[in-house]
């Protein structure tokens, strides 16, 4: 506050927001911003490897097994680089992951960053689509319960949105399979595309709604649709219910605004006021929280597509869990916190470019 | 009142309720007045109940709260039983209000002018250049000198005068009959409130309207408005022409409670040792 | 009754215990109004009896098997139905709540404390320390929680022990932004300075003046993140990293009925109801605190 109020009070800056002051003001802003960004990809970097070398008792029984025999564990011990001190092995490390060499992957054989390049369209295909969801309803059932604040439409959008909180999400996707594939019939069942339509789609972007698209393939297109649709509706459910409870926090902050006020006092409809003045307000902050509940969604998908069979990102790191496969699972790790910053880093600066008074 | 025809609002017994869990909170407590073609003006403390006043007259009352009158007439039209819409309609088209800090009663993230064309749309069929041109035009009469550069700016680029003169404009846009103004120059430096005064003055006089000055500056007061109402705990006191505020021979038909205020004010030219505080008789909200 | 009432809500309390009871009644009194609160709370109540008194309420051991009666459905002898062992889901599902319980009154303990500190710390000191502090919570932060939780049980092995340091190591942060914003502003507040001025001590200050200021919105954060925590530790429970079998987990308990979902379908549903229920009572009750005791 104190920083931006200062240019504010000198009479002189009326016409301010132009020409090379802002083109340096957004300079010192993105190097800020950046700053920041490295420190935390650093703090990132430093944890993985607390926990990939520090943590285990013994990290060489972890890359070799039990009953390895002494010269074997010797030379996992000298290849891992564990006879050098701690720091050398983190700045070892950070130059790896660098370079993109996050290791090897022992269930696949390949390199860990070559796994992530396969299976993360597939989670970024389940998460978008979620979060589309949860914009499409969450915003209008926010708006609705704060404008009705304390009545009977914001006690149900409460309660949705707790229930969504409430939730886990693995038990939803169950149920969701129980009763929208196994009893109804109305969905396709775990898996990104019936096998009878593997072949028809050749992967081009790795998206494959998108691929089918680009190479007409509409009956695969629907197929995977239908496999799609449970999926990211469970994950929906979860981004609807954070967005429209911070819709509605945001929307009972505006709606109390002056502004709002002056908009009634010019005769505005309601509608108008509300949808027009104050939500456009709301979405200031609205961006930030869109983009925070897309990253969540990633974790989401851990779980989920561990449920759907769904070969994403969430279902390699837990593949990687169950088979001890640390490399694939601290690769993965380190994938998806750094999506979480440069999420949040775009959310901050679109947040910046909505609100007029930080652009 | 004798020789205006139709009074433009005329207000009975208005009482403005809050029903908290805690009990009922009584903001206005039977106020009655009328306005014609004139300046009304209405001082009292904080919460004595006149911003409430304003508010109630435009139906703009937030949830918790109820309005109830005996008559609440504007130009002889029964407000209390007008339908919601019709009253909507009457907003800034009939009824408007300048409020008190344009920092917080300008929206964000719209520029000012759009703001201004807003408010002429809602009530004239016009277009968007129809419209514009409209807002270029009031945008002078209330003396910014490059309309053409304001109209294009956010509400935090202009200084709180010159958003002030923009919340004018706004409100006077669809030429009401009535305009309320809740201290409507208390949020500015003091080298700009009289320049705002003027403005709004001039176009209150010369566009003949009804104009409810609410304040607590009893000097502005009584210099700016013909009549005043002196608010204390959501009841008329008294009312007076605003002349006699400043006549030491009308004091003694003053009511305590305003000669307690204007004690408390310290004059220029005759400074008293200790400035007096209020005392408060229980007796006048029987 | 009607001279309690007068009591509590005397509009000039003559004592601070009065003062006192009287917010606190006033709190209650809005906390009633709120149907939803007031199913929170009565759900959370049921959980701590339903825990206290497990071996009176469970009809049946819920680790005895019983072979000849697996997979039977539900009916009158075994409410929620029996598992693929046997055993009855609903004496599981009521000693699973002793579990749920465990964990989160673990990870309460240990990240309240911990946060509090942090905050506290980085907010009264200032300056490179709350810089270097904020700057390590943004990196927890920055990590989503499940992830990290993730990787820390990969690293120290799977087990309730461990779930529950990994669900702690990655729940401090946000209490910790708490404690500290509520930090800033108390301690820069007049009458903070006004009790500095009396010559009060910095304990004193700490613990009569900022710490009942930091404890509403605290206890609000504890009973919204309650259900985080539920879940989190249900999804390690699911992936088999949390509680190992045979202890009745209600996470490990979905786990287990996956298999069957599609032919015997209340192995996964009831556990999952189960914690459905409990993370939306405390939701519930602390979304109704928070109106009441956190009005900003």
């Amino acid at each position: 506050m104190a920083s931006s109020s200062g240019p504010m009070t000198g009479p002189a800056t009326a016409p301010s927001g132009s020409g090379p002051g802002r083109l340096t003001r957004w300079g010192k802003l993105l190097s800020r911003e950046l700053t920041t960004v490295a420190i935390t990809m650093f703090g990132l970097l430093a944890i993985t490897f607390l926990i990939a070398r520090v943590i285990p008792i013994d990290p060489v029984l972890a890359v070799v097994g039990d009953n390895a025999r002494p010269d074997v564990y010797e030379a996992a011990r000298l290849a891992l680089g564990l006879d050098k001190p701690l720091w050398q092995q983190f700045a070892i490390y950070v130059g790896k992951v660098f370079t993109g060499d996050l290791g090897t992957s022992i269930l696949t054989a390949q390199p860990v960053i070559s796994d992530i390049k396969r299976v993360f369209p597939a989670t970024l295909e389940l998460a978008t689509l979620g979060t589309l969801v949860g914009i499409t309803f969450g915003i209008p059932l926010g708006v609705l319960a704060a404008v009705n604040q304390g009545r009977w439409p914001d006690q149900i959008a409460r309660f949705i949105g707790l229930f969504g909180y409430s939730i886990p999400i693995f038990w939803l996707g169950l149920m969701g399979l129980l009763l929208f594939y196994a009893k109804l019939g109305w969905v396709s069942g775990p898996g990104r595309i019936s096998i009878a339509y593997q072949d028809f789609v050749t992967p081009m972007t790795g998206v494959i709604l998108l691929d089918a698209v680009m190479q007409g393939e509409w009956d695969a297109f629907w197929n995977g649709l239908s496999h799609l649709i449970l999926p990211s509706a469970v994950l929906g459910m979860f981004s609807l219910a954070y967005i429209s409870r911070m819709t509605r926090s945001f929307m009972i902050t505006e709606l109390q605004q002056q502004y709002v006020i002056a908009a009634r006092v010019k005769g505005m409809s309601e509608a108008r006021v509300i949808w027009r003045h104050a939500l456009r307000n709301a979405l200031v902050p609205l961006t930030t929280v869109i983009a925070l509940s897309y990253a969540n969604l990633l974790e989401g998908s851990v779980l989920t597509e561990t449920i759907f069979a769904w070969p994403g990102l969430g279902r390699y790191i837990t593949n990687g869990l169950l088979n001890a496969d640390m490399n694939a699972v601290l690769g993965g790790t380190l994938v998806v916190g750094a999506i979480f910053i440069g999420v949040n880093l775009f959310a901050d600066i679109l947040g910046r470019i909505f609100d007029p008074r930080t652009r | 009142m004798s020789e205006a025809v139709v009074a433009l609002l005329e207000v009975d017994n208005l009482k403005v309720n809050f029903h908290t869990p805690t009990g009922i909170v009584r903001a206005v407590r039977g106020l009655s007045f009328s306005l014609g073609r004139e300046r009304l003006g209405i001082v009292g403390e904080s919460g004595s109940g006149k911003s409430m006043t304003g508010r109630a007259i435009l139906d703009l009352i937030p949830y918790p709260g109820e309005v109830l009158a005996d008559r609440m007439l504007f130009r002889g039209e029964d407000l209390l039983t007008m339908p919601k819409a019709t009253r909507r309609k009457l907003r800034g088209r009939r009824i408007s209000m300048v409020m008190q800090d344009p920092k917080f009663s300008l929206n964000p993230v719209m520029t000012v002018g759009d703001q201004i064309a807003e408010a002429y749309r809602v009530h004239h069929k016009a277009n968007a250049r129809e419209a514009r041109e409209r807002t270029l035009a009031m945008l002078d009469a209330v003396q910014i000198r490059e309309p053409e550069r304001v109209y294009a700016l956010y509400p935090h680029e202009v200084s709180g005068g010159m958003g002030q003169r923009v919340m004018i404009a706004m409100m006077l846009i669809a030429e009401p009959d009535i305009l309320i103004a809740d201290e409507p120059t208390s949020a500015l430096d003091v080298t700009v409130q009289l320049q705002v005064l003027k403005i709004l003055d001039d176009l209150v006089t010369s566009r003949g309207m009804g104009l409810i000055f609410i304040s607590h500056d009893l000097h502005l007061v009584q210099s700016f408005c013909d009549r005043v109402i002196v608010m204390y705990g959501g009841k008329a006191m008294e009312t007076m022409p605003a002349a006699e505020l400043a006549d030491p021979s009308a004091m003694s038909r003053r009511h305590p409670y305003t000669l307690g205020l204007l004690g408390c004010l310290p004059e220029l030219g005759n400074p008293k040792g200790r400035l007096s505080t209020l005392t408060r008789d229980p007796e006048w909200l029987a | 009754m009607g001279n309690w009432t007068a009591y509590l809500t005397a509009d000039a309390p003559a004592s601070r215990r009065q003062a006192r009871l009287g917010q606190a009644w006033r709190q209650w009194l809005a906390l009633k109004q709120n149907p939803l609160a007031i199913a929170g709370l009565i759900i959370v109540i049921s959980l701590l009896l339903i825990a206290a008194f497990a071996p009176f309420i469970a009809p049946f051991d819920p680790l005895a098997q019983d072979l000849d009666r697996r997979l039977m459905p539900p009916s009158a002898l075994n409410l929620f139905g029996t598992d693929s062992l046997g055993r009855d889901i609903f004496s599981r599902i009521v000693y699973g709540a002793r579990v749920t319980l465990f964990i989160v009154l673990l990870v309460v303990i240990s990240v309240g404390p911990l946060g509090l500190l942090i905050g506290a710390t980085s907010g009264y000191l200032g300056g490179w320390v709350d810089r270097a502090l904020m700057r390590l919570t943004d990196v927890f932060l920055a990590f989503p929680r499940l992830v990290l939780a993730l990787a820390f049980v990969a690293a120290l092995g799977p087990g309730l022990e461990n779930a529950v340091i990994a669900i702690a190591v990655t729940a401090w942060p946000p209490y910790a932004r708490v404690a500290r914003a509520e930090t800033l502003v108390i301690r820069n507040a007049d009458y903070i300075a006004a009790v500095r001025l009396q010559g009060a001590s910095s304990w004193r200050i700490v613990l009569r003046h900022i710490v009942p200021m930091c404890l509403p919105s605290l206890i609000v954060r504890t009973t919204l993140d309650m259900a985080g925590i539920i879940l989190t530790a249900a999804g390690l429970g699911f992936l088999g990293l949390g509680a190992q079998p045979p202890m009745p987990e209600w996470g490990a308990m979905i786990s287990a009925g996956r298999e069957q979902i599609f032919d015997q379908w209340w192995v996964a549903t009831f556990p999952g109801l189960a914690i459905c229920v409990v993370a939306l009572g405390f939701n519930l009750l602390g979304d109704g605190l928070r109106d009441v005791m956190d009005a900003k």
